[in-house]
């Protein structure tokens, strides 16, 4: 059942793979402007930035439609952008601004967007399980052929209610892909301390098709992303996918002296030998499907138009105070 | 949405048929209606509630799931986000804990947190109620939980025809709601009519017009205060008894204009009456008329004990028609 990816089976089509590597660009300068806002102080609250793990939410949000659902946790603005969020009203929403995704009332953990399918980030680490196992309930009850992935990092093993919606799903033969990115550490544990066993078997043992990829490799997460959604929108079931990757920041913004509990040492390794930008930009140059140059530009690009979307949230206006009782009910 | 509370009948069933029916009905008007709980399919709940709907909505609607309350709970949040109506089933109330973050953290905060974008149209039926002998942990009446989460609505129906047009207004409703059901009233008939009625959210309902004191009552214990109301009537006090019907949204008015009207009020729930809703129904009433209140308004609800089994101790744990009776007839100085 277990399978490793094949980067070779995907059908290599430029745009696509231009495509994947400017979202990742896209999700790193975000994430870059993000902790900037933290560091200048404009910023209420904190952010959990996901630099590092780009290649796990582009690679497994390319494989879906705009209309398959996705769920998403503390650390989701990746999710969010992969799915086609834009960038300026996360922004605003990360400064608590009525142009924000959720009118400023979500906040950094909370971005909901329909439009692109996003039923929301959730700051109970597995809170989404269940919704996302719902919207595949719905989704095989109306007939819409759509997919539910559910996003949640390694931490959220240890949360049952993961293991009732897994046995939910294959009992029901839910279109579900749960993808758990594991980035070795919840917080400032190595998932060593809390996981035992084997992660995969946890999933096989109830019949899904599990698999596990290198979660820094977009194009292996892309293939093997593809194979589980397909055969969830064909009704063969639910899935679950290991993305084994790494967050190159703290915890959170303000995570910033972390010896304590990860060595220099290993984030120096990541970033350097393992950066799935990086990398996958060397690959493209090498297949001669684009240039440095051109590389490059999709960096300065990116980085201005984040800086433009910045610009627009902070000129934004805050709700009226007296929209603070909306929304309670529908 | 038609109110037709007093639209005469000509038919009686009891509470466990007017739930029944109020599903039946709502399942056959909008497909998107399912029911997911334990053993709710062939065996139609331990209860027998919904003896028969398996076999008219066949399995792809009426689904007997896994034991895993905040699974399944956590089910319905989503796919009431994405186009069903999901009404859940938890068995006993006691079980509620198991779900109480896919509740309270999920369906309770999704539109809110969304900035009203997603909504979560689901209801969860379950049980109340002492004294059927179930000890703590199938006894409990844990209403007063979710009443304290913004985001969700609560329902506590006490007549056949109220569970049934509640039920219905509350599937149709476009949030969550928590809809209890006092095991004890199963069986209790009472008149509701074939035609298709519902009972709107936040309506509170006169049970029994009275002068000299009002009983403000929940769910089991309007049956209670409907009894008290009789023996007090022998001794010459006129009772009102006014039932809320729904926790929340509350009708707060119907309850200040009792309490105005009559000059004294005890507020009766079989929840536990520390920090329970009677405090705030108490509050509600004592704010808002208090300037025509004779007496400090009472409370009484369930002991503070964990409810135990055997009869004569769990017996002394809730309100009862006698207890009721003395506490209004000292109130009003007789
Ligand atoms: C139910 C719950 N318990 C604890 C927390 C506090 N908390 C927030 S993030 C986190 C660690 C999550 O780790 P993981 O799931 O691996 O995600 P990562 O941060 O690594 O992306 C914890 C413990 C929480 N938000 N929810
Ligand atoms: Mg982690």
């Amino acid at each position: 059942m277990t399978t490793a990816a094949q980067p070779n089976e995907i059908s290599e089509k430029t745009d696509l793979l231009l495509h994947m590597y400017r979202r990742m660009v896209a999700i790193r300068q975000f994430e870059a402007q993000v902790n900037e806002l933290y560091t200048r102080a404009l910023m209420p609250g904190l952010a959990h930035l996901y630099i590092g793990e780009e290649a796990v939410a582009v690679g497994v949000c390319e494989a879906l439609e705009q209309t398959d659902y996705i769920t998403s946790t503390h650390r989701g603005h990746g999710h969010c952008l992969a799915k086609g969020a834009s960038p300026d009203h996360m922004f605003a929403e990360l400064l608590g601004k009525k142009a924000g995704y959720c009118k400023g009332k979500g906040g950094s953990m909370h971005i909901a967007d329909p439009a692109t399918g996003n039923l929301g980030a959730n700051a109970i680490v597995c809170g989404s399980a269940g919704i996302a196992t719902g919207a595949a309930f719905s989704a095989r009850s109306l007939q819409n052929g759509r997919v539910a992935v559910c996003f949640f990092g390694e931490g959220a093993l240890g949360q049952g209610v993961l293991y009732e919606v897994m046995n939910l799903a294959q009992l029901f033969k839910l279109p579900v892909i749960y993808v758990c990115e594991n980035n070795l550490y919840s917080e400032y544990t190595h998932y060593s301390e809390t996981t035992a066993g084997d992660i995969l078997a946890r999933a096989t043992a109830f019949g899904l098709e599990a698999a596990s990829v290198d979660g820094q490799d977009v194009r292996a997460v892309y293939a093997v992303a593809q194979r589980l959604v397909d055969r969830a929108r064909r009704g063969d079931g639910p899935g679950f996918l290991v993305c084994n990757t790494y967050r190159y920041h703290g915890h959170h913004v303000g995570d910033i002296n972390r010896e304590y509990y990860r060595p220099k040492q290993e984030e120096q390794i990541w970033k350097t030998e393992r950066d799935p930008i990086a990398n996958f930009g060397k690959w493209l140059a090498e297949q001669k499907l684009a240039d440095a140059a051109s590389l490059d530009r999709v960096h300065s690009d990116l980085e201005a138009e984040m800086k433009k979307a910045v610009d627009f949230a902070v000129a934004t206006p805050y709700p009226a105070v007296d929209e603070v009782g909306e929304d309670v009910y529908a | 949405m038609p109110d037709t509370t007093r639209a005469p009948a000509d038919r009686e069933i009891t509470f466990a048929q007017a739930i029944r029916e109020a599903l039946a009905e709502e399942m056959r008007r909008d497909s998107t209606v399912f029911i997911l709980g334990e053993d709710v399919a062939e065996a139609g709940t331990p209860f027998k509630v919904l003896a028969g709907l398996l076999e008219e909505f066949g399995k792809e609607r009426v689904l007997d799931t896994p034991i895993s309350e905040a699974g399944f709970t956590g089910l319905a949040v989503g796919a009431a986000m994405t186009g069903m109506r999901p009404v859940v089933d938890i068995m006993f109330g006691d079980f509620v804990t198991l779900t109480m973050d896919q509740m309270v953290n999920q369906a309770a905060k999704v539109h809110y947190m969304s900035g009203g974008k997603w909504r979560v149209p689901m209801v969860m039926r379950t049980t109340m109620g002492a004294t059927r002998r179930s000890a703590a942990q199938h006894s409990q009446s844990l209403h007063a939980w979710f009443c304290h989460v913004p985001g969700l609505k609560v329902v506590l129906p006490s007549t056949p025809y109220d569970a049934k047009g509640l039920l219905k207004a509350a599937i149709r409703d476009e949030n969550p709601v928590v809809f209890f059901e006092d095991k004890m009233m199963y069986k209790l008939k009472g008149p509701v009519p074939a035609e298709d009625y519902t009972v709107p959210l936040g309506v509170a309902d006169v049970k029994r017009v009275g002068e000299d004191i009002t009983l403000i009552a929940t769910s089991s214990m309007v049956q209670v205060a409907l009894g008290a109301a009789a023996l007090l009537e022998e001794i010459g006090i006129s009772a009102e008894v006014v039932d809320p019907r729904t926790m929340w949204p509350l009708d707060e008015k119907t309850l200040i204009d009792s309490a105005k009207k009559t000059s004294r009020v005890i507020v009766l729930d079989e929840g536990y009456e520390r920090y329970g809703v009677t405090a705030e129904l108490a509050s509600v009433v004592a704010t808002g008329a208090f300037y025509d209140l004779d007496a400090p308004v009472k409370r009484m609800g369930a002991m503070h004990v964990p409810i135990p089994f055997s009869p004569p101790l769990e017996d002394a744990t809730v309100p009862t028609e006698q207890t009721v009776f003395e506490a209004a007839r000292t109130m009003c100085g007789k």
